[in-house]
């Protein structure tokens, strides 16, 4: 049981942190329609374009993007397990 | 020259009217909350770490963009994959989740257009998946084959309304007047092909788990998998 985790948590650890390197960088469907079309010139710049992590880099620079996906697994694997794990039904032995 | 690095099929900001942006973010806490209260019957002491492992999972896939036609891409968004896996109340969450941590960590997806991305993504993708995902279960139940094909087409399903969620918002208060055909026609047509991406993705990670630890699959519960799930 912990085994299957462990390498599902691996898996993701090595697509973020060294499989995006090889990710497309054209711009993505929904972008591409609203650049075409005119409307992404309406959109602001992110409130926080200027933090450490943003675009999914170091400080801006992209030779971090598998850093900066490693913290993101890492962060999304704390933030959902862990709010998983308290709403959870307890087992009736446990505790 | 553009604003942001193209990364994800997530609004930035301004895309939206305020009202609109406003309107969404209530829906989307409806929704969530709805998601947060049903989950709980759904986590256990084995199915919540496989849930914070999805969530991570999806973060992950969501990074790698994948050419869809010349200079353009699409990625994973995820709600099929997370509801076929962990049902769809707690696979909503773990997609608003990865969309919550992407936007204040990663400047990936806009704060007032999180309410829109969260409806678009982590309701609608899940919703219309899980439940195309139920509709086809008896085929998923018939062997490996049948859930990697209904596992395809619940995430084809979930990209092309998800993207759709994007057309309808922009029609009741989107910036630049562009007509509703014309955006519903570019939006859904590239995402029919981004769908089959998210497709494929899905179908072979469901397909793994189902492999590795059947009873991990929320949309097999009560199947007798030993019987059922090999060769």
């Amino acid at each position: 049981m912990k085994r299957f985790f462990v390498w599902f948590a691996l898996v993701s650890l090595v697509l973020a942190g060294a499989v995006s390197y090889f990710a497309s960088s054209d711009p993505d469907g929904l972008d591409f329609v609203t650049e075409e079309h005119g409307i992404a010139e309406h959109a602001q710049d992110h409130p926080l374009a200027d933090g450490p992590f943003a675009d999914y880099a170091l400080g801006g620079d992209d030779r971090f993007t598998g850093l900066a996906g490693v913290v993101g697994v890492v962060l999304t694997l704390a933030v959902a397990g862990g709010l998983f794990w308290l709403l959870r039904k307890r087992s009736p032995s446990a505790k | 020259m553009t604003v942001s690095e193209p990364v994800a099929m997530h609004m930035s900001d301004g895309l939206l009217n305020a009202p609109t942006s406003l309107l969404f973010v209530a829906v989307a806490v409806v929704g969530v909350g709805v998601a947060l209260a049903k989950a709980r019957g759904d986590l256990d002491d084995r199915t919540a770490p496989m849930a914070g492992l999805v969530a991570a999972f999806v973060f992950a896939t969501q990074m790698l963009n994948f050419p869809v036609l010349p200079g353009v891409s699409g990625h994973l968004l995820g709600g099929a994959l997370a509801a076929i896996l962990v049902g769809p109340w707690v696979g909503a969450l773990c997609v608003t989740i990865v969309l919550v941590v992407q936007s204040l960590f990663f400047a990936d997806g806009g704060v007032t257009a999180l309410g829109a991305n969260v409806t678009n993504m982590a309701l609608i993708g899940t919703a219309v998946g899980y439940l195309t995902a139920v509709a086809l279960r008896g085929l998923a139940k018939r062997g490996k084959g049948g859930l990697a094909l209904v596992s395809f087409l619940s995430a084809l399903v979930n990209t092309v309304l998800a993207s759709f969620g994007f057309v309808v918002e922009y029609a009741i208060g989107g910036a630049g007047g562009v007509s509703f055909g014309t955006v519903a026609t570019a939006v859904l047509g590239v995402h029919v092909l981004i769908g089959i991406g998210e497709g494929l993705i899905t179908a072979a990670t469901v397909s793994a788990v189902a492999v590795a630890r059947p009873d991990l699959v929320y949309l097999l519960r009560g199947v007798p998998q030993k019987l059922e799930l090999k060769a």
